[in-house]
């Protein structure tokens, strides 16, 4: 019998080992994992590889691991944190900066089998020429560059090669889910969701109702379960704050 | 051409008048992205018998006004993270297919704000070297809009034309912007040419001529 729910977040998310990529859903803190991120924040997990589309400004989650420095790379397209670029420019953490509608592309063709794509976003500009600095060193010089994109014309116009991406974990959030695994989001909250829960080999996904098998039609479901490993309540507590949201500087 | 004229105040549309003239541009059946900035004016200018879909980059077609305090979802934010609401008949989708919707061509007109423009459409508007760098949509949108609308004023703060040449800032796309509407005049963009189609009220020839940084020409009745 399938049974994808798990009780225990902290238990569930301990297989997640330090250096994982992982893709996570959410626009703001609309659609955002808080309760994942929560228990992701209480084990001592460092140097992670972070896809998300953005970094809310209120600390917690992500915000919270990049104050803790224990995210390498971050994947995204408006950081927006400001405490994330002092980090950033002092070297400290690692930026992959790729238009929205690329990441988003990304993610669903790594869950999709497909391991890139000719896309004409950001031809032309410093994103693909190879010019973008990955990453800083401490006295503020360059130590990486984002890599130049093949191109490509198709119908006399430039296009770049983006690769798919497929993470170690994803943690995305629904509205309902079952014990299949199969999730229903609601409004914009859906947004990266379903596609960070494709793109992961394993991939958590958080709910605000757990639903009986065959509450949700199959015309009503957004995502499969077949994309979904383990499915947790979202807890009324999340999203919690750091303990010193000062612990950068 | 001097430092003086340029900096002399002169009397132009506001912000919200450049969204009011580029909201009587918008024909029916229409979807359209909005940026952040004189873009989110637009909607309130948008004539009664122009029904126009707005779509925002995090899954909705159909955005409506701000959501009323106290009657904020936070499952309902535009790309902004603002509490909206929908119109009758929205659609919301997931930001693959969102992006899909833009880079398709299923966007008809994308409104932006800008840095500089160059003369034959190159748009700069995401970064400011030594600033934090963030692009969001923007590259998608000007990659994937039938039509870029640039917003802006003819100047920035220093005095310094908008419309240059060539850019100095970092490009946000090569080619893609088909239209501009500032304070001070409306330019098209046609075939790499930049041309001059609409004085604002009470502005000159002369006043438009030195605040811009690159060749144009005057094509005052353009088609369409």
């Amino acid at each position: 019998m399938i049974d994808k729910f798990r009780s225990d977040a902290a238990a569930a998310v301990g297989a997640i080992p330090s250096g994982a990529t992982l893709a996570v859903g959410g626009f703001g803190s609309s659609g955002r994992p808080d309760t994942l991120l929560d228990a992701l924040c209480d084990l001592d997990r460092r140097d992670l590889h972070v896809i998300v589309n953005n970094v809310g400004g209120d600390f917690t989650g992500i915000g919270r691991l990049l104050l803790e420095r224990r995210i390498r790379r971050l994947t995204a397209s408006f950081p927006v944190l400001p405490e994330f670029y002092d980090e950033y420019f002092a070297g400290r953490v690692e930026l992959e900066l790729i238009p929205q509608g690329t990441l988003a592309e990304r993610l669903r063709a790594g869950g999709a089998g497909i391991p890139a794509f000719f896309t004409p976003s950001g031809a032309g500009t410093m994103l693909a020429d190879g010019t973008f600095p990955l990453g800083y060193q401490a006295d503020g010089a360059v130590a990486d560059r984002m890599p130049e994109r093949e191109r490509r014309e198709f119908g006399g116009r430039e296009h770049i090669l983006e690769y798919g991406i497929v993470a170690d974990f994803a943690l995305v959030k629904a509205y309902q889910g079952d014990r299949r695994g199969n999730l229903r989001f609601r409004l914009s909250a859906r947004n990266f969701n379903p596609l960070a829960a494709m793109s992961g080999r394993h991939t958590f996904a958080e709910v605000e109702h757990l639903v009986g098998t065959g509450e949700l039609g199959p015309d009503d479901i957004h995502l499969p379960g077949v994309f979904v490993d383990e499915v947790l309540l979202k807890s009324e507590l999340s999203p919690r704050k750091p303990a010193t949201a000062e612990c950068s500087s | 051409m001097t430092q003086a004229t340029a900096q002399t105040a002169i009397s132009g549309r506001s912000r919200d008048g450049i969204a009011q003239r580029l909201a009587a541009d918008l024909r029916d059946g229409y979807v359209v992205n909005l940026g952040v900035g004189i873009p989110l004016l637009i909607p309130q200018y948008i004539p009664p018998d122009v029904e126009v879909i707005l779509h925002a980059e995090n899954g909705v077609l159909g955005l409506g006004p701000l959501a009323a305090p106290g009657h904020e979802d936070p499952d309902l934010t535009d790309a902004g993270k603002q509490p909206v609401t929908l119109i009758t008949g929205a659609a919301i989708v997931d930001s693959a297919m969102s992006f899909a919707v833009v880079r398709g061509g299923h966007l008809d007109v994308t409104v932006l704000g800008a840095l500089q423009v160059s003369a034959r459409g190159d748009l700069a508007n995401w970064y400011v070297p030594g600033k934090n760098p963030a692009v969001g949509g923007a590259m998608d949108l000007v990659a994937g809009a039938r039509e870029v609308w640039v917003v802006m004023e003819q100047v920035d703060r220093a005095g310094q034309p908008k419309i240059v040449r060539r850019c100095t800032f970092p490009l946000t796309g090569r080619e893609v912007v088909t239209r501009v509407y500032t304070d001070l005049a409306v330019f098209h963009i046609v075939d790499g040419e930049l041309r001059l189609t609409e004085y604002a009220p009470g502005v000159t020839p002369a006043e438009v001529r030195e605040r811009t940084g690159a060749r144009y020409v005057e094509d005052l009745n353009p088609e369409g």
